[in-house]
């Protein structure tokens, strides 16, 4: 395991045997009070290549999360035309072919099960990838910053800004800044409810009041949340709301890549003046960029950090100025913890992308993943379901028959209409019914995408002799479309006449 | 208390001047946070006195700007459910019996209501599961004392049995043993003879004797042949289903007491449109005959 530096605790140093309100009031930062106020951080822009793989995913997610829900996709008349549709009142789940049934969440419990390792598997190889590249917190905090860049200017600008007094400029600035949030927040909360409804129905019905009232309260509350989350508290929901910080210290080990500060290469750090000499002193020439670049504000250059969202922003920054200052790149550069000690000591760095751990977390995707896709490929087009009689659980025909009576539950899961042939199997001579209707075949037309409950009869004759319980099934069949359920036939012989 | 407080060394705060076995209760404000709670609802009491019902008086109480009555709008909603229900009932109304029982919707419907109407109402007598028991006929099999068939039970829970009242299914067994109209060896006898009907072991010279006297007596309601007649509700005696018992005791009794059972006149206390549901749901659950 790793060791990731806590900044929202106090240090060990300081963990002495004192009172929970001493170490309060101790806090000098904290001026007294429980928590730590806030110190703003303002990212300074910077161009690299990271940053550039940053905007180019920002622009994918952003694509791909207002696109979805406005592509058509072709299925029969009745049903939705909308490709990606999460549809509760019908109570189904769209996505191009694939169409699932509530019963069916046991995919997504394989889809999240599959993110979850994922995360673990790219966590242990790359380090908090998905928190520096993909994760919604990221990608909707980075577009407010370049809202906030394009009214208030870049870090110094703002800085300035905050730092003057109330003027028309100010005003105008921080109002436009704030209304194109909530504009952008509005369209975060907005798109949301297209995942949920029919899209082109929605953006109508949504204006003139006539959208269900769960659209507009989830609009609102998403509205509400991207505003909150990516205008005011940005790192601060990742270093005290998310739980992924914690976690990742059971995730990391010294082979995972991190974006590490070289500190073999970079101490002793030191302002540096153009012509002189680089012997004996580090190539950190101590410029802050790379802390100012930091959308979290920490300094890298004191090691692997609990706040640290791996983005490589200032790794951008500092591979400016050491062409500035005509260094090597890759002073900040992801690197491993066990290849940094390696050339400190001199010797060569040994990169291990292939060890139990990420083995483990591939081998259980693969398992996770082809189970799921089993059971999707493998998806049944119908499916029964049988609820046994339980009161009477059998009744004696005049002649001494007994009839035990059913409920099957028809599940017709492809977009026409079935007719399903119904029978009964494992007891000898019983005879199957359905009541109001005359003669031995049972079929059942059930219309497309639904469930139709059938009442039906099983009569074994009186001289069948079975025994008091006899394991049955029941089996439908529409051409090469079978489905089948156990069940049971009480006999009666339990309780004789 | 003394008029100086108290300052808690460690903390800086007052203390309240409370002290329980040395241990001091600091006198914090109250949380910001919570007291603009508080007055928040202060704040909202005082919107509510005004637009809801509030005050009590001698006469009634304050109606409040909004007029908001909680009786107004549990009668509304019933109406609104009556109205529900009506589309329902309409369809119930209109469509034959055969029609409600052939229409998955409309039988989905009717076995709804029939199922709810059946546990208030019938299953008294006839069971959570309509399988009666000993003088209470057992609604699930294919026995049918008055007829198994769709209009045969509307009819019978729309008339009831033995109710006195015109149109109710009306036989009376009579009560040969108690009226004295048979010796009670005749009724021994004629015990025998019914186990006989229904193919079981009995005293063949007892079988012999009763014959004459079955035919004379017995056969005018359930038939030479034993099989019973539903025009008269008279059970047939020669299937193994036995409403007051199939021993020899039992039917020995039944000829001597001659019971027969009473089901209330429904019709009156469920509309129509209800006891078609119930009959559709009572034959539908029976087999259907």
């Amino acid at each position: 395991m790793v060791r990731v530096i806590d900044n929202t605790r106090p240090r060990s140093d300081a963990r002495t045997a004192v009172s929970a309100a001493a170490r309060a009031k101790g806090k000098g930062e904290a001026n007294g009070h429980l928590y730590k106020p806030r110190q703003p951080i303002y990212p300074k822009l910077v161009h690299g290549k990271w940053r550039a793989i940053k905007w180019a995913l920002l622009i994918a997610a952003l694509a791909v999360y207002y696109v979805t829900p406005w592509i058509r996709w072709h299925r029969p008349e009745g049903f939705p035309q909308q490709a990606a549709l999460v549809d509760f009142t019908g109570r189904r789940f769209y996505f191009f072919d694939i169409q699932l049934w509530p019963q069916e969440v046991y995919i997504f419990t394989g889809l999240l099960v599959m993110a979850a390792l994922a995360l673990f598997l790219v966590t242990a190889l790359f380090g908090r990838l998905w928190c520096g590249y993909a994760c919604p917190q990221t990608v909707w905090t980075d577009l407010y910053i370049v809202v906030e860049r394009l009214f208030e200017g870049d870090r110094n600008a703002r800085m300035r800004l905050d730092a003057a007094p109330l003027s028309f400029n100010k005003i105008w600035r921080k109002t436009g800044k704030h209304l194109v949030w909530l504009a952008i927040a509005f369209g975060t909360g907005g798109a949301w409810i297209f995942y949920f409804h029919d899209a082109p129905t929605l953006i109508r019905t949504f204006w003139t009041g006539d959208a269900p009232m769960t659209a507009y309260v989830s609009c609102l509350l998403l509205t509400c949340t991207t505003y909150i989350f990516a205008g005011w508290m940005r790192e601060q929901v990742c270093t005290y709301m998310c739980p992924w910080p914690r976690i990742q210290g059971a995730m990391l080990d010294d082979h995972s890549l991190q974006v590490t500060y070289l500190a073999y290469r970079g101490e002793t750090r030191g302002p540096h003046k153009k012509g002189q000499s680089w012997e004996g002193r580090g190539d950190c020439i101590d410029c802050n960029q790379c802390v100012v670049a930091c959308p979290m504000g920490i300094d890298i250059r004191d090691g692997s950090q609990l706040e640290c969202i791996n983005c490589g922003l200032c790794v951008d920054a500092c591979d400016e100025m050491m062409v500035k200052v005509g260094r090597p790149t890759g002073l900040i550069a992801y690197d491993s913890e066990e290849a940094v000690c390696a050339r400190t000591k001199g010797e060569k760095a040994v990169y291990k992308p292939i060890r139990s751990r990420t083995v483990y977390y591939a081998l259980a995707m693969s398992v996770v993943g082809g189970l799921t896709l089993w059971s999707l490929i493998d998806r049944p087009k119908a499916d029964l379901g049988v609820i046994r009689d339980r009161n009477p659980i059998f009744v004696r025909m005049h002649d001494g028959a007994v009839r035990d009576g059913y409920t099957l539950k028809i599940a017709n899961r492809t977009y026409v209409q079935q007719r399903y042939d119904v029978s009964f199997e494992g007891v000898q001579g019983a005879r199957l019914s359905q009541p109001g209707t005359v003669g031995e075949h049972v079929s059942i037309v059930v219309p497309p995408d639904q469930v139709v409950p059938v009442r039906v009869f099983v009569t074994a004759p009186k001289d069948a002799e079975l025994e008091p319980s006899v394991p049955a099934r029941f089996v439908i069949r529409a051409g090469d479309i079978r489905a089948e359920a156990k069940t049971v036939f009480l006999s009666g012989a339990a309780n004789p006449q | 208390m003394a008029d100086q407080r108290e300052t808690d060394h460690a903390t800086g705060v007052e203390t309240t001047g409370h002290s329980w076995d040395g241990i001091k209760e600091l006198d914090n404000p109250l949380p910001r946070w919570w007291l603009w709670v508080w007055y928040g609802t202060i704040a909202f009491a005082i919107v509510y006195w005004i637009l809801m019902p509030a005050w009590p008086g001698l006469h009634g109480y304050t109606k409040g700007l909004l007029h908001k009555s909680d009786r107004a709008e549990v009668t509304k909603e019933l109406k609104a459910l009556d109205i529900k229900r009506g589309e329902g009932a309409a369809q119930l109304r209109t469509a034959s019996l055969e029609q409600i029982e052939k229409d998955p919707k409309l039988n989905a419907y009717a076995q709804q209501v029939g199922q709810s109407v059946f546990g208030d109402n019938c299953a008294t007598c006839h069971g959570i599961g309509g399988t009666g028991g000993k003088g209470y006929p057992n609604l699930r099999d294919d026995v049918w004392l008055w007829g198994g068939k769709l209009e045969d039970i509307q009819y019978t829970i729309t008339h009831g049995v033995r109710t006195g009242v015109e149109g109710a299914r009306m036989s009376q067994m009579p009560a040969f043993g108690r009226d004295e109209l048979l010796k009670p060896d005749q009724i021994d006898d004629l015990t025998e003879y019914v186990v006989h009907l229904s193919k079981r072991p009995a005293d063949a010279a007892a079988v012999a004797r009763a014959q004459p006297l079955f035919e004379a007596q017995c056969s005018a309601c359930h038939g030479l042949d034993g099989k019973g007649n539903q025009q008269v509700g008279a059970p047939n005696l020669t299937d193994s289903d036995w409403l007051y018992g199939a021993d020899r005791a039992s039917i020995r009794g039944q000829i001597f007491a001659g019971n027969g059972g009473v089901m209330p006149t429904w019709g009156g206390r469920l509309s129509p449109e209800t006891i078609k549901a119930l009959a559709v749901y009572v034959h539908s659950n029976a087999g259907g005959q």
